[in-house]
C-alpha cells in the first residue's frame, strides 16, 4: 500500500445555530495516496467544503466545532495544530484552488504582485526580488498562459474566467505543495474552457507528482480527473474506489440514484432522480443517514451507521446490503 | 379556522422576536447600547418623577447653594445658581432626543423616497436632477449651514431643529441611491417588472424592504450626530436659550468655571457622550438584527 | 399544424460601453412553435440570455422584431399591454437572487395573481397553496423567507411564479444550472409535465448540451451574437455540420460509454472566446475553428437551411446547398 499524505477518520464537525446544532459531518474517512488524484463527489450541503476547511484549518470556530477525528498530514495530525505550524503547512504542503476566480483574486492588486507574493510567503529564504520574479513568470507560462511578462503586470478584472483559474491554478503551485485541493474549479467555465482547464491540470499534477483533491458535483469531470473517487452523502463517504472500478459496478443507493439522474448524451430522458430532500441536520436521521431516500432501505439502516469498509478489491462502501459480503470474505 | 389562523401569526411573530432578539443580543456589545438608549429614554421621559429637584429645570435660583461640589445631596453638584446639575441633566435628555427624533422624522422619509426614485431611474433625468441637488446640499459643511439657518432666524431650538434637517436629508438619499441602483437590476425585481408589477410596488415592496437594514442603522447613528451637533449649536448659542436646560448650553455655560468648579461642564458634557455612545452601539446591533441568516 | 407562437427575426441589441459596441445579440432569427420546446445553446458572450431579455422585454431590441402570437412586441416590457405580460413568463438562472430576500413565500407568489386581477387576499391565499401542492411543496412554505429554502426549492417557487398567470410560454434561462444533479432531474420531469398538461411552449436555455438533449424538441447554437447551427435535436446531436458544434460537444465530460461514443472526435479548442466588443471579422468563429479556408476571415457566412429543418451558418458547411441554389437560378 502506497503511502497516504493525507488520511481523514472519523471527523465530525457541529456548527452552533439559533434552532441547536448541525450535524453537519458525521464521520468523514477518506485517503489521499501520495501522487494520486482524489475525486470528491457530493451535492450542495453535503460537506465537501466543510471537510477542506477543516484540512487546511480554515473552518470558522465560532460557529463550527470538530467535535471528535483526525486529520494526519503525513504523520502529524493537523487537527492538533497550532495555528503557526499550520502556517507553515499552508502554501508549501497544502494549497488551494476556490471555486469562484473571480472572488478568489484581489482586483486592486496586479496578478505579479499576488503571486509574488505567494511565492515569497512560502519560500524558505528569503528570494532575491529578481528571482522571485523569475519563478512568477515561469508559472504564468506552465499554465499556458498568452504572453506571461504582459500577464504580470496585469490586473484580475482584465482577464477572462477561464484566465483567471489559470493564475488561480499558478498561484496554488507556485509554492510546489505536496496537495493540491481544488474546490469546483471548473464549474464557473464553459464547457470547452473546462475541457482546456481539466487537461492542463492533469498534465500539471503530472509532472509535479503533487497529490490532489478534486471536488465536483460533477460525475462526468469526476470520470476524467480522478484516479479515485469517493462519494459523499450529507456528511459521510458512502462510497470510495478506484475511478473505473466505481463507474463499472457503482454500489451505493445513492451513486446508483447520482447516476441514474445524470442527463444521457444519448437522449432517453431523465430518470426520476432521487425522492425526498437531504436530511435536517439539526435532526439527522439516525442510522445511515440516506435510508430515508433509499429505495432498498431495511430496518437495519436507521439503527448504527454502517462501517465503511471493502466490498471489493479497491472498492469500499458504507451500506449493509454489502455488508455481508465483506464478512463472507 | 381564523381563530386558529390568527394564533399561528401571532405565534410566528413571537418566534420572529424571539430569534431577532437571539440575532442582536450575540455581541454583547449591543446589548450595552441598547441598555444606555433605553436608560437615557427612560430618564428622559421620566424626568420630573425621577430628578430629585424637578424644579430646578425651570427658571430657578438659590444663591445658598450656588456652585456646591458634589455631594449627597446634589451628586453632581449644583452651578452658579444654585441649581441641581443631575436634575438638569435629566430634563436636558429630553431636548437632545427631542431634537434627534424630530429631526430624522422630518427627514428619513423625503430622503429615502428620492433616494429611491434616483436609484429605480438610474441614468434618467430624474436621477441627475435629484442627485445633483442632493449634491449642492451635501457640498455645504453641515455646521456652516446649520450656524448661517439659525443667526438668520432666531436662536432657538425649534430652528435649530430646521436648520439641521435642511443639512441632514441628502445623506439618507445618498446611501438609499446606492442601494436601491445596485438592487434595480436583480433579478427579483426584473422579475416584478416582468409580471407586471406597478412601480409603487417596486419601490415600496421590492426595494425598500432590501434597504431598512441600512436605514435603521444609519438612523440610530444620526440620533447620536444629531445630538452632538444640537449641543454644538446650543453651545454657541444659537441653539437652545438658557434656562432651557439643554445638554450643550450647560456645557458652554459650565465651560467659564473649568476646572475648579469642573462639575457644571463636565457631567453634562459626558451625559452628551453616554448617549451618543448608547445610539452608535445600538446601531451596530440593528446591522445584526437585520442580517439574514443562510442555512 | 402548430402554429408559430414566438417569431423572432433579425433581431439585434447592441450595448454602447466605454469600450466599445458590445453586440450582444447580432442578427438572430428562429421561430418557437406552440408546444415545443426550443433550445439554446451557447457558451459566455454568445448572447443567448441576451436574447431572453430581449424577447421578456427587459431589453428594449435595437433593431428586428418580435411577434407573439401574431402580435408585435418589439418594445421593452413597459410598454407592453398587460395582457401580453400574462402570457410571457421568465424563470431567471439564479434562484438566490430571483426570489425577493425580504418578502415571504406567500407575497412572491401572490404578485402576479394580484396584478393579473385575482381579487381578494383569501382566493390568492388558496391560489398560491395550489402553486405550491403543484411544484411539491408543502402549505406551510407561504410563511417561510427565501434564504430558509435550498436552491432547488428556490427554483421551484420561481417555476410556480411563472406558472401563476397561467402562460403560454416560458423562458427558462438555465433553470438548473445551479443546481445538484438529482433535484435537476426532479425539476425538469416536473417541467415536461406542466408542458404536457398546459400545452406550454418553452425557450430553453443552457450550456449543458447533455441536459439539452433530453428537453428539447430544436436546438439553436449561438456564438458571438449569432446562431451557426439549428436543427432538430436528433439531427443536431448525432449529425452536427458546424465545427463549432462539433467542437462543444465534443469537449463534454460524459460518464458512460455509448456516450463517450456518440460524441465528435476529440477537437481541441485552443485560445479564448472573444468578446462581442470585438467580434472576428467575416466568420465570428474563424479564430478557433480547425477547418477554416480562406474566405473564412473575411466573407460573413450566411445562415442557411441545408437541410430540411437543419440551418447552418458556414461556408464549408454550406458549400453543397449554395451549389443547390446557384444551380437552380
Amino acid at each position: 500500500m502506497s503511502e497516504q499524505v493525507l488520511r481523514i477518520r472519523n471527523l465530525h464537525v457541529q456548527f452552533k445555530v439559533y434552532e441547536g446544532r448541525l450535524k453537519v459531518l458525521n464521520g468523514v474517512n477518506m485517503d489521499v495516496p501520495l501522487g494520486s488524484r482524489v475525486g470528491l463527489v457530493g451535492e450542495a450541503g453535503c460537506g465537501k467544503t466543510t471537510t477542506m476547511r477543516c484540512i487546511l484549518g480554515i473552518l470558522q470556530t465560532p460557529p463550527g466545532k470538530i467535535t471528535d477525528g483526525t486529520i494526519h498530514f503525513h504523520d502529524r495530525d493537523v487537527l492538533k495544530m497550532s495555528q503557526a505550524s499550520l502556517q507553515r503547512i499552508r502554501g508549501g504542503g497544502i494549497s488551494m484552488i476556490f471555486q469562484d476566480p473571480v472572488a478568489a483574486l484581489n482586483p486592486v492588486f496586479t496578478v505579479g504582485d499576488q503571486l509574488t507574493s505567494v511565492i515569497r510567503y512560502a519560500a524558505a529564504k528569503k528570494m532575491a526580488k529578481k528571482e522571485v520574479r523569475r519563478r512568477a513568470i515561469r508559472a504564468l507560462g506552465d499554465v499556458q498562459l498568452p504572453d506571461p511578462d504582459r500577464m504580470f503586470t496585469s490586473y484580475p478584472v482584465q482577464l477572462s474566467g477561464g484566465m483567471r483559474q489559470r493564475v488561480c491554478i499558478a498561484m496554488a503551485l507556485a509554492t510546489e505543495p505536496e496537495l493540491m485541493i481544488a474546490d469546483e474549479p471548473t464549474t464557473a467555465l464553459d464547457v470547452t474552457i473546462q475541457a482546456q482547464m481539466l487537461r492542463l491540470l492533469n498534465e500539471l499534477v503530472e509532472e509535479r507528482s503533487t497529490s490532489v483533491i478534486f471536488i465536483t458535483h460533477s460525475l462526468g469531470v469526476v470520470k476524467e480527473m480522478a484516479d479515485w473517487v469517493y462519494v459523499m452523502y450529507a456528511g459521510n463517504i458512502v462510497e470510495g474506489a478506484k475511478k473505473d472500478v466505481l463507474f463499472a459496478n457503482p454500489l451505493h443507493p445513492y451513486t446508483l440514484g447520482l447516476m441514474g439522474a445524470l442527463p444521457k448524451l444519448t437522449g432517453g430522458g431523465i430518470a426520476e432522480g432521487i425522492a425526498g430532500r437531504i436530511p435536517d441536520y439539526l435532526n439527522p436521521p439516525t442510522g445511515c443517514r440516506f435510508n430515508p431516500r433509499c429505495p432498498r432501505s431495511m430496518d437495519l439502516c436507521s439503527g448504527e451507521r454502517p462501517e465503511f469498509r471493502e466490498a471489493e478489491a479497491d472498492h469500499h462502501v458504507a451500506c449493509y446490503l454489502y455488508e455481508g459480503n465483506a464478512d463472507a470474505q | 379556522m381564523p381563530e386558529a389562523q390568527k394564533y399561528g401569526d401571532l405565534k410566528r411573530r413571537w418566534e420572529g422576536f424571539r430569534k431577532g432578539w437571539y440575532k442582536f443580543s450575540r455581541n454583547p456589545v449591543s446589548v450595552i447600547g441598547l441598555v444606555l438608549v433605553l436608560g437615557v429614554s427612560f430618564v428622559a421621559i421620566f424626568a420630573p418623577y425621577v430628578s430629585p429637584y424637578p424644579t430646578h429645570a425651570r427658571t430657578f435660583v438659590d444663591f445658598s447653594s450656588a456652585s456646591e461640589s458634589p455631594s449627597g445631596a446634589h451628586l453632581f453638584g449644583t452651578d452658579v445658581f444654585g441649581r441641581d446639575v443631575l436634575s438638569r441633566i435629566f430634563f436636558g435628555f429630553r431636548y437632545s432626543l427631542m431634537m434627534g427624533a424630530v429631526v430624522l422624522a422630518l427627514v428619513v422619509i423625503p430622503g429615502v423616497i428620492l433616494g429611491l426614485l434616483a436609484g429605480y431611474y438610474r441614468g434618467t433625468w430624474i436621477d441627475t436632477v435629484i442627485m445633483r441637488i442632493t449634491d449642492i446640499f451635501l457640498a455645504v459643511p453641515p455646521l456652516i449651514l446649520a450656524l448661517a439657518v439659525t443667526s438668520v432666524l432666531t436662536p432657538n431650538i425649534f430652528n435649530a431643529m430646521m436648520a439641521v434637517s435642511l443639512m441632514w436629508w441628502p445623506w439618507y438619499t445618498r446611501l438609499v441611491y446606492g442601494l436601491a441602483s445596485s438592487l434595480r437590476n436583480e433579478f427579483f425585481v426584473q422579475s416584478a417588472e416582468v409580471i407586471g408589477a406597478s412601480r409603487r410596488h417596486i419601490l415600496f415592496r421590492e426595494l425598500l424592504p432590501n434597504c431598512v437594514s441600512s436605514i435603521f442603522t444609519k438612523m440610530s447613528l444620526d440620533m447620536g450626530w444629531v445630538i452632538l451637533i444640537g449641543s454644538s449649536l446650543s453651545f454657541v448659542g444659537l441653539g437652545a436659550q438658557p434656562p432651557t436646560p439643554d445638554l450643550g448650553t450647560m456645557v458652554a455655560d459650565g465651560a467659564k468655571y473649568l476646572p475648579d468648579q469642573w462639575w457644571i461642564s463636565i457631567f453634562p458634557a459626558f451625559a452628551i457622550m453616554l448617549t451618543v455612545l448608547g445610539f452608535n452601539l445600538l446601531g451596530d446591533g440593528f446591522r445584526d438584527l437585520f442580517a439574514l441568516e443562510e442555512i | 399544424m402548430p402554429n408559430d407562437l414566438l417569431v423572432v427575426e433579425n433581431l439585434k441589441k447592441h450595448f454602447v460601453t466605454s469600450r466599445g459596441t458590445v453586440r450582444a445579440v447580432d442578427d438572430v432569427s428562429f421561430t418557437a412553435r406552440e408546444g415545443e420546446t426550443l433550445g439554446l445553446v451557447g457558451e459566455s458572450g454568445s448572447g443567448k440570455s441576451t436574447v431572453a431579455y430581449t424577447i421578456i422585454g427587459l431589453h428594449a431590441p435595437t433593431a428586428g422584431t418580435i411577434t407573439f402570437d401574431g402580435k408585435n412586441m418589439s418594445t421593452a416590457v413597459q410598454k407592453r399591454p398587460r395582457s401580453l405580460k400574462r402570457s410571457l413568463q421568465i424563470v431567471f438562472q439564479d434562484p438566490g437572487t430571483s426570489l425577493n430576500p425580504r418578502r415571504t413565500i406567500e407575497q412572491i407568489l401572490s404578485l402576479p395573481l394580484q396584478v393579473h386581477g385575482v381579487g381578494t387576499r383569501r382566493a390568492r391565499r388558496s391560489a398560491v397553496i395550489e402553486l405550491l401542492k403543484s411544484v411539491e411543496l408543502p402549505a406551510d412554505y407561504v410563511f417561510k423567507s427565501p434564504h430558509m429554502l435550498g436552491g432547488g426549492e428556490r427554483q421551484m417557487v420561481a417555476i410556480a411564479r411563472a406558472l401563476a398567470t397561467n402562460p403560454r410560454l416560458i423562458i427558462l434561462d438555465e433553470p438548473t444550472s445551479a443546481l445538484d444533479v438529482s433535484i435537476q432531474a426532479k425539476i425538469i420531469n416536473m417541467l415536461c409535465a406542466f408542458q404536457q398538461e398546459m400545452n406550454l411552449t418553452y425557450l430553453f436555455i443552457t450550456h449543458d448540451l447533455s441536459l439539452m438533449r433530453n428537453v428539447a424538441s430544436r436546438v439553436a447554437i449561438m456564438y458571438l451574437g449569432k446562431v451557426y447551427e439549428l436543427a432538430p435535436t436528433d439531427e443536431f446531436f448525432e449529425r452536427p455540420l458546424q465545427p463549432y458544434t462539433k467542437m462543444l460537444l465534443s469537449s463534454i465530460p460524459v460518464v458512460l460509454p455509448e456516450e463517450e461514443a456518440i460524441k465528435p472526435s476529440r477537437i481541441i479548442s485552443k485560445g479564448e472566446i472573444p468578446s462581442p466588443v470585438n467580434v472576428p471579422p467575416g466568420c465570428g468563429f474563424h479564430t478557433r475553428c480547425p477547418e477554416m479556408e480562406e474566405n473564412c476571415d473575411s466573407d460573413e457566412p450566411q445562415l442557411v437551411e441545408v437541410e430540411e429543418g437543419h440551418f447552418v451558418r458556414c461556408h464549408k458547411c454550406a458549400e453543397p446547398a449554395m451549389e443547390e441554389i446557384v444551380g437552380k437560378e
